[in-house]
């Protein structure tokens, strides 16, 4: 039986091409969820809200917020229907997108588990 | 067909290269997203769910087979090979990059289009019915005072920061195929008695949150008046239209509010307190457009086409597809053809690069270079021989393009839902799929007949569930799906709003319930009656019983 | 709070006088609308000139009478999304109003033209941007469809050109 480890993670778009993308614990953007850092305390939270506002003013990213997810055997699931479909890219065109390109979390699909 | 001149040229290049301008500037850090995202926007660049979305206006719903193939240029060089029609006639790409974006518009440019006001505070694209310069009931074509609106809203230094975005609908037909009633303002034409022409002027329809059909203000308005009209009108909304809550800034709540009678009363006396100049150059501008318009060199045909006849009754998926899918043209011989956008399975309003290029190839050979996109979704060649027919079926068949079901229960109006799109609150082209798919047996679709079934996927309503007969909305409840469905409403001439019918459903139960109401109908009906019929006889009631007495 | 006016910056000679204090005896004096209509039979025997701070929910048409003796207006935008103020300003240079049209508050080099357009002519602007800025996005469009409008040099309406040897609108003076 593995943990479940619940937190906040932040997500942004990149500034270049939009594509919605997820703070990693090396401080990179990923375009998968599943690697994503998972803040569990507040500090935390703002501490990841600060770096990605940097960020922005880097013109990496833009429209950076926090989501609510959880993170079970390595892979990660938003709280929320619209953040899983951010993951995850449109489920009408598994063909691409995220999920296309393997980066797409099954455990994001919006049916759940 | 319109076509640019010099100074429409370099109009449409001088704004590429300001927003090329914008662009750098806000990749080089030079603009915050603040101060950038109205400026994107004012040039149709979204950012949606997955990427950036570009919103490319096809004025009045026109377009020749080269800004077709344009457009499927664009599909495959800057996006994923696709494209999504949407109902207000314009194109949407979904996989733009922002560095990418102004060489799209130059692209576009070379072809006489842009995306100038697709999104924003703005008077945005405006749409016309699909059918202009072809229908048989039609009184004038309204496209040339379509482009004549699109050139005077065109970065109007006035009306660029309104309320709230604002949406023109012209109709030239009797039969409102352009849902004017359900625009914040709508131009109907009429005749009078004399046999002058002149414009019904409704203000204050409208869908979202809040919707309601328009009030007319004008019952004849004499074309020369239009543009000074129309500039009261837009005066009065944005000096007096609520800013203080976006979900009440529309100018149907301005109407509302302060009731008819008084912003008939705002408008007049802001009309009349106008500088009046000659409108001799507006009357010559109309003038010289029109001429753009002239109907095609039409044949002189036969009403009665051998050859069309003989292949319906040697191929009757094609006599089937040429039931349903066909309009009245205006001359005869010849034919409209609706390209149904919706087979089964599909994504309502999608096309290919290569199912763009079929379509214009087949426009440019049958339909005098001509295509429309419909409020619909779906896309129209105006002008066919009835000869060719055919032909044009047989090549639609081969690209996916020849679903029969224009009008049809199958042919669903979707909004991109949270499949793609930052706003919604449910997804949308999956229930429009598991409907589609419900009823893809052609008897049945052909036994229920004309029905407008349109879904949203949130409370804005770009799917224009308030109009469906019956309409869907998808809702959030708890960070979960959810629908509710409306019955009764019509963006036609004798346009309603649609009831709420009960308690929403589950997304998997969506396609139930709509074979539960459509059952209802059928054992209802009387004959010839199509559903919007039954229903506004009979009311709700049968319907709830069907739908949840068994719960 | 830098003056832009006529594309290059400049000192503003305007007290304002718009909330509580003191009306000077001499000088251009700015007030709020409800004081200047409140006090204008003594404002109209000083001697300075005097200018007036509208609200964008006044209405242009309470000081048609005034507009003669009136040698500013400010036009305030609360955000730069707020776009009234673009319809009053246009209905005041119709109204015949032709001294200086000022825009405060959120004033952005890329909305700039608009407000040259419609008759501004002055503008209050931050220190956020550089003014070469200014003067670069407000020259973008060289053209507009609509008729009617202020112009600079170098700019001209598609319609009036399409179709010179018709009657005039209503020639506009150059905003500079």
């Amino acid at each position: 039986m593995s943990a479940v480890e619940k937190g906040q993670l932040i997500t942004a778009n990149r500034l270049r091409d939009g594509i919605a993308v997820f703070l990693t614990t090396s401080g990179n953007w990923s375009e998968s969820i599943d690697e994503a850092v998972l803040a569990v305390e507040p500090e935390a939270a703002a501490a990841l809200e600060q770096r990605a506002r940097e960020d922005e003013r880097k013109t990496i990213v833009t429209g950076s917020y926090l989501v609510d997810a959880e993170r079970r055997d390595g892979r990660v699931r938003a709280a929320h229907i619209r953040e899983r479909m951010r993951a995850l890219g449109p489920t009408v065109r598994t063909d691409l997108g995220k999920q296309a390109e393997g980066k797409g979390a099954f455990f994001a699909a919006p049916e759940g588990e | 067909m319109y076509r640019y001149d010099e100074f429409d040229n370099q109009f449409v290049r001088e704004r590429t290269r300001q927003f090329r301008d914008q662009a750098d500037r806000r990749l080089r850090g030079d603009l915050t997203e603040d101060e950038f995202r109205p400026l994107r926007l004012m040039n149709g660049l979204y950012l949606q769910l997955h990427a950036y979305m570009l919103r490319v206006a096809i004025p009045y719903g026109t377009l020749s087979s080269r800004q077709m193939r344009r457009l499927a240029l664009i599909a495959e060089r800057w996006d994923k090979g696709y494209g999504h029609f949407t109902t207000r006639q314009n194109i949407q790409f979904n996989w733009i990059k922002l560095e990418d974006t102004a060489d799209i518009l130059d692209a576009l440019a070379d072809v006489e289009m842009h995306a100038i006001q697709t999104s924003g505070n703005c008077i945005r694209n405006v749409t016309t019915d699909h059918w202009a310069g072809a229908a048989a009931d039609e009184i004038a074509d309204p496209r040339p005072v379509g482009e004549l609106l699109r050139q005077w809203s065109s970065l109007h230094p006035e009306f660029s920061y309104l309320p709230r975005k604002f949406k023109i609908a012209v109709t030239g037909a009797p039969n409102d195929r352009a849902a004017v009633k359900v625009h914040d303002i709508g131009l109907r034409l009429h005749r009078n008695e004399a046999g002058e022409t002149g414009w019904e002027v409704i203000v204050g329809g409208g869908l979202g949150r809040t919707p309601m059909v328009g009030v007319t203000v004008r019952g004849f308005l004499p074309q020369h008046e239009l543009i000074g009209y129309l500039e009261a009108i837009m005066r009065v909304y944005n000096l007096y239209g609520r800013r203080d809550n976006k979900y009440k800034a529309r100018i149907k709540i301005l109407v509302h509010e302060i009731g008819h009678d008084k912003f008939r009363e705002e408008v007049e006396a802001e009309y009349a307190s106008r500088p009046h100049p000659s409108t001799e150059v507006e009357e010559r501008e109309l003038k010289r457009i029109a001429a753009y318009f002239a109907p095609p060199a039409f044949e002189s045909l036969p009403r009665w086409s051998p050859a069309f006849e003989e292949a319906k009754l040697s191929h009757p998926a094609f006599a089937r597809w040429a039931k349903n899918n066909l309009g009245p043209h205006r001359v005869d011989g010849y034919a409209i053809v609706n390209i149904s956008l919706k087979p089964e399975g599909g994504i309502p309003g999608d096309a290919t690069a290569e199912q763009m290029r079929i379509m214009a190839d087949l426009a440019e050979r049958y339909s005098f270079d001509e295509l429309r996109v419909s409020h619909a979704q779906n896309i129209v060649l105006p002008h066919v021989r009835k000869g060719d027919l055919f032909a044009i079926w047989q090549a639609l068949e081969d690209t996916g393009l020849a679903a029969a079901n224009y009008g049809l229960a199958g042919d669903i109006i979707a909004c991109p839902g949270l499949d793609y799109c930052a706003l919604a609150t449910a997804r949308s082209i999956p229930i429009a799929q598991s409907i589609a798919r419900r009823f893809a047996n052609s008897a049945k679709q052909d036994e229920i007949g004309r029905i407008k079934i349109n879904i949203s996927g949130c409370i804005n309503a770009c799917g224009h569930h308030h109009v469906g007969h019956i309409g869907i909305l998808g809702l959030d409840k708890k960070g979960e799906e959810f629908y509710q469905i409306t019955l009764g409403g019509s963006s036609a001439e004798s346009a309603s709003i649609g009831t709420i019918l009960g308690p929403g459903f589950a997304g998997h139960e969506v396609a139930d319930a709509i074979e539960t109401i459509l059952d209802t109908y059928l054992k209802h009906r009387e004959p010839g009656e199509e559903f919007l019929g039954t229903y506004r006889r009979l009311g709700a009631k049968p319907f709830k019983e069907a739908l949840y007495a068994t719960a | 709070m830098q003056l832009l006016r006529n594309g290059a910056v400049v000192s503003d000679g305007w007290i304002d006088v718009s909330a509580d204090g003191e009306v000077p005896t001499a000088g251009d004096v700015v007030l709020s609308a409800s004081r200047l209509l409140a006090d204008w039979p003594g404002l109209s025997e000083r001697t300075g000139r005097l200018g007036v701070r509208l609200a964008n929910t006044d209405r242009p048409e309470m000081f048609q009478a005034l507009l003669p003796r009136l040698s500013l207006i400010v036009l305030p935008f609360p955000a730069f999304n707020d776009g009234r103020a673009y319809s009053i300003a246009r209905k005041l240079r119709e109204m015949g109003y032709a001294g200086e049209l000022r825009a405060t508050g959120n004033v952005l080099p890329d909305q700039m033209q608009f407000m040259l357009q419609v008759g501004f002519n002055s503008f209050e602007i931050g220190d956020r941007f550089p003014i070469e800025m200014w003067s670069r996005a407000s020259r973008q469009m060289s053209l507009a469809y609509q008729r009617g409008l202020f112009r600079r040099d170098a700019e001209s309406e598609i319609w009036t050109e399409r179709h010179t040897d018709a009657e005039a609108w209503l020639e506009q003076p150059h905003a500079g």
